[in-house]
């Protein structure tokens, strides 16, 4: 199902009485979330993202703004009424109930001419236990499984009354990180079978960037960015979102547009035409550098890094806002790198280099 | 997944007539809720109601077959009668004394027992605090027998040579104080006490200005359930106090009877001496709600 | 040296406290023993000089005792009765209590007053509203008030009942006496039953909100299991006072355990003993570790039960 928001807005009234400041959690936020699609909302925490997760399910109410499932307007729709399914953070499963019984809980609140026969309840139940591989473990008590079983059994209680939108909190939060990478295939493979809408929070943009079919970038309760993780990637609007993607992160210079050229301190490293001069901040991919003994960026050689296959230069250079500089180059090129060498220059990879106005830290293209 | 039927009826519901319904919903329960909450308060406060005004009005008007809810004239002749002929002074004296004597005691004795199980190390440490502890699950009347023996042995019984000691030596001691104080006392960290004896502060010293101050809110409602236990003691000095000048509040009230010239129970004169002797209690209540509540729910000891 | 030193400083800081125990605790479990297996016990009888047979004759003697028997109906009776009955009242009434927002700090510490009161005093209020003062039966009698919860029932065309006074029945002074105990209960239920509620996280509420639960559901389903550890805690730490009801029956009847005419006739355990405390020690002992041994199997079945309802 599509989900559509207008000019969704969050405002919490100040927790101090006497200021009257107000919180804006989520500000005019618009957006159209196509049927059958993995969305990740990312952000740092206090962005907005958890908010806008418990305003689409309905926990929480908006400030102003509009919901639509499909054509139909939820925004006061309250919601045990929404037929959404919520998978918490910390998973929120029934302590005294066996899995089974939480997996049941959702179906058996189902009254009227939705109230299934008892043994069709069974049956989905075992059928979505099977989706998520976890039908071995129906007569355990959730305190007896591991974070990931927890995780599944929340996810099987969330999907078993067939909710129009499925919608996870922090899902990976909790797990350890091998659990994380296993999880997270789990869930894109779960959402795939079903075709359930999916809509999940997450402030780790390598687990939003892996599995999702689109990303939201938020910041402070405004979205920065929506689109293909890997188009975000190669594309920032602004610096937020060039600096939130990507490990290793991206490299931030300061540096100048003057008569056509960027200039990196005195190098000037780059053609750009057609940019008035300016102050500027230059964003470089770690792939962006090519190490070559003509390259118009020189820095001071720190050390080289061989983690498994990958191999990245540290360097330093004095414009560079990151306290080192991390390049990500061929195995091939370390082996040229002398005993004593102190210096190492790179030339740019145009598409891997951009730009952003030092005021408003918006993305200048070229 | 194969059933959808869930799916399609949510979809077809008419979500505007589930808005407005829910709507309704909400206020007429949330109407019974307070309806229920407020008669269960009416309930609660409906006995200290007619204290008040039975204790004001005149045995006539209190005996009409058709009763005031509220009093024609207030008439506090009543607590005066109340206060000479049931000695209320001396009552009121007495369990203050007695009050006041053994709550200082006894939170000496569970502020030293607390720290030695809290932070000091001995032998035997362990197995005497459990012994402590598995001698709550004794209800108290087992004890009462052999104390009520013992303190005759003593010659504490009478009561014009050694004054109040019956009624308060016994009971200084509290095994459920000195087990929440200990725990409290544990949450403070080892450190600062390691740290004090290498500044070369003496125990009671560090005693007396680290953990009691830290420690003040669980002394606090010690003081205040201890207080309101002397206040409420009914049987143990009925039992050993056997002149009226040694009487407690309680034993006092229970054994005045006021009755007038045609022997008739004048209730109007008890429910003042009732509101009188309820009213310090109640005063306590009203400025230390937040101790009382918070001691109380850690014990489930009634005094 | 430290640890040694700690060692008799311990022993110092804790004397006082073992003095006392010794002779006003340990000392009696050790007496209380004693005296209820020696042959018709008696400290007087003791004093001079008799000495007494170890047996089991006054353990006999008091199950055989009718007046024992009445003691140990009315104290079971009256568990049974309230306990249940104060504790669905007290979770009920924590339940709305904690859907509320407006006034509910004012009912809290209204729900919490009778705690603060001494059971004997308002006992004498709640004597004064079920009594009747002055001659019902007579008509000429001018002056006469049936007590106002008779007036109460009066507006319902309920007949005046005779309560407490003299010739009342038996089952309604136990009514009253089940109305003053279920009011004097109430409070610590509800403080311990609120505090349980408001410590139960709020994502299972926010959970069951998205699955549709409806209301009752998720009270039988959700809060009450949940709330099960201090459900069991209420229900134990209330037989185990109810098994001890004594003061309350003082407040409402006086010393005498019953109507006028009819003394003892509601007289409880507690009442037993301290009735036997100064002249049959050893019946008093006897009847001492018999209330124990129920208070101990009681609340142990009840360890027992909660154990197996709450899991988790």
């Amino acid at each position: 199902m599509k989900v559509e928001l207008q000019n969704l807005t969050k405002i919490f009234p100040s927790r101090n009485k006497k200021s009257n400041e107000e919180v804006i959690a989520v500000n005019d936020f618009t957006l159209t979330i196509p049927d059958g699609k993995l969305v990740g909302l990312l952000g740092p925490s206090g962005c907005g993202k958890s908010t806008t997760l418990y305003m689409i399910s309905g926990l929480q109410k908006s400030s102003s703004g509009k919901i639509f499932f499909g054509e139909e307007d939820v925004t006061n729709v309250s919601p045990e009424n929404r037929g959404v399914g919520l998978v918490f953070q910390n998973y929120a499963l029934y302590p005294h109930m066996t899995v089974k019984q939480n997996i049941l809980f959702p179906l058996q609140n189902l009254t009227g001419k939705d109230k299934l026969p008892k043994n069709e309840m069974i049956e989905r139940a075992y059928e979505v236990a099977r989706l998520v591989q976890i039908d071995d473990l129906m007569e355990r008590k959730p305190n007896e499984l591991s974070g990931g079983q927890q995780q599944r059994v929340a996810i099987a209680r969330a999907l078993v009354k067939m909710p129009r939108i499925l919608l996870l909190d922090e899902p990976l939060s909790n797990l350890d990180a091998r659990l994380r990478l296993q999880t997270r295939e789990e869930i894109r493979r779960i959402q795939k079978e079903t075709g359930i809408t999916t809509i999940f929070v997450t402030h780790d943009q390598e687990e939003a960037m892996s599995i999702s079919d689109m990303i939201i970038v938020m910041k402070l309760g405004v979205v920065q960015q929506v689109g293909k993780p890997q188009d975000i990637y190669d594309d920032p609007t602004n610096l937020f979102v060039a600096k939130f993607l990507g490990t290793p992160p991206i490299n931030v210079f300061e540096g100048k547009v003057q008569g056509g050229k960027l200039y990196i301190g005195e190098d000037a490293v780059l053609d750009v035409n057609g940019i008035d001069d300016r102050d500027v901040y230059v964003g470089i991919r770690p792939e962006g550098f090519i190490p070559s003994d003509k390259g118009e960026l020189h820095c001071h050689l720190n050390n080289v890094e061989v983690m498994g296959r990958d191999v990245s230069i540290v360097s330093t250079n004095a414009a560079s806002l990151n306290p080192v500089i991390r390049s990500i180059v061929s195995s091939e090129y370390v082996k040229t790198i002398a005993e004593g060498q102190e210096t190492v220059s790179y030339s740019l990879v145009p598409h891997k280099v951009f730009i952003f106005d030092k005021e408003t830290e918006e993305r200048i293209y070229f | 997944m194969s059933n959808n039927s869930t799916l399609q009826v949510m979809q077809e519901r008419d979500m505007h007539k589930v808005v407005v319904g829910q709507k309704i919903m909400k206020v007429v329960s949330q109407f019974f809720l307070y309806l229920f909450l407020f008669a269960v308060a009416f309930v609660i406060l409906f006995p200290f109601y007619w204290m008040l005004i039975s204790s004001v009005k005149t045995l006539d008007e209190y005996m009409l077959a058709i009763p005031t809810l509220f009093p024609k004239n207030f008439d506090f002749v009543n607590y005066v009668e109340a206060f000479n002929t049931a000695n209320l002074g001396r009552l009121f004296g007495n369990t203050v004394f007695v009050g006041v004597v053994s709550t200082i005691l006894s939170l000496v004795i569970t502020v030293l027992s607390a720290f030695a199980f809290a932070r000091l190390e001995f032998k035997g440490k362990n197995a005497m605090f459990a012994a402590l502890l598995a001698t709550m699950m004794i209800p108290g009347e087992l004890f009462t027998i052999t104390n009520y023996k013992t303190v005759n042995d003593f010659g504490w019984l009478n009561l014009e040579q050694y004054g109040f000691t019956v009624l308060i030596v016994p009971f200084l001691v509290s095994v459920f104080y000195i087990y929440l104080l200990k725990q409290n006392f544990m949450q403070i960290p080892n450190e600062l006490y390691l740290a004090a004896k290498v500044d070369g502060t003496s125990d009671l010293k560090y005693l007396w200005k680290v953990m009691i101050p830290l420690a003040l809110p669980t002394l606090i409602s010690i003081t205040i359930l201890k207080m309101m236990g002397s206040w409420n003691t009914y049987m143990w000095p009925n039992l050993v106090a056997d002149s009226e000048k040694y009487w407690l509040v309680t034993n006092g009230l229970r054994k005045f009877s006021a009755v007038d010239e045609g022997g008739q129970v004048d209730i109007p004169v008890q429910m003042a001496a009732v509101a009188i002797v309820s009213a310090p209690l109640f005063m306590v209540f009203l400025f230390l709600r937040k101790y009382i509540m918070k001691g109380v729910s850690r014990s489930g000891i009634k005094g | 040296m430290v640890e040694n030193k700690h060692q008799w400083k311990a022993w110092i800081y804790l004397s006082p406290a073992i003095v006392l125990l010794l002779v006003f605790t340990v000392w009696p479990i050790i007496n209380t023993l004693i005296m209820a297996f020696s042959e018709n016990y008696s400290s007087l009888a003791g004093i001079g000089g008799q000495t007494f047979q170890f047996g089991i004759g006054n353990f006999e003697k008091v199950i055989q005792y009718k007046g024992f028997v009445t003691c140990l109906k009315n104290t079971m009776l009256l568990c049974v009765l309230t306990v249940p009955l104060s504790t669905i009242l007290a979770l009920l009434i924590s339940v709305c209590l904690n859907a509320i927002k407006p006034f509910q700090k004012l009912l809290q510490t209204i729900y919490f007053l009778p705690y603060v009161t001494n059971s004997i005093a308002i006992g004498m209020v709640f004597a004064a509203m079920f009594n009747i003062v002055g001659n019902i039966s007579s008509e000429e009698q001018i002056i006469t008030t049936a007590g106002i919860i008779n007036n109460f029932l009066g507006i319902f065309g309920v007949e005046p009942i005779n309560w407490i006074n003299a010739g009342s029945s038996y089952w309604a002074n136990i009514t009253v006496m089940v109305v003053y105990i279920v009011w004097n209960a109430l409070p610590f239920k509800i403080l311990i039953l609120l505090g349980g509620l408001q410590s139960v996280n709020k994502q299972y509420y926010d959970a069951a909100k998205i699955d549709s639960t409806p209301k009752w559901r998720v009270l039988t389903k959700i809060t009450v299991p949940l709330l099960s550890p201090m459900i069991a805690y209420v229900v134990i730490t209330g037989f185990i006072g109810g098994f001890k009801e004594y003061s309350s029956i003082v407040g409402i009847f006086d010393v005498t355990m019953g109507p006028a005419g009819d003394a003892g006739r509601l007289n409880t355990m507690v009442g037993y003993i301290y009735d036997s405390i100064k002249n049959q020690q050893g019946r008093a002992s006897a009847a001492a570790l018999i209330l124990f041994g129920i208070i101990f199997i009681v609340t142990m079945i009840n360890l027992y039960v909660s154990k197996k309802k709450t899991h988790f």
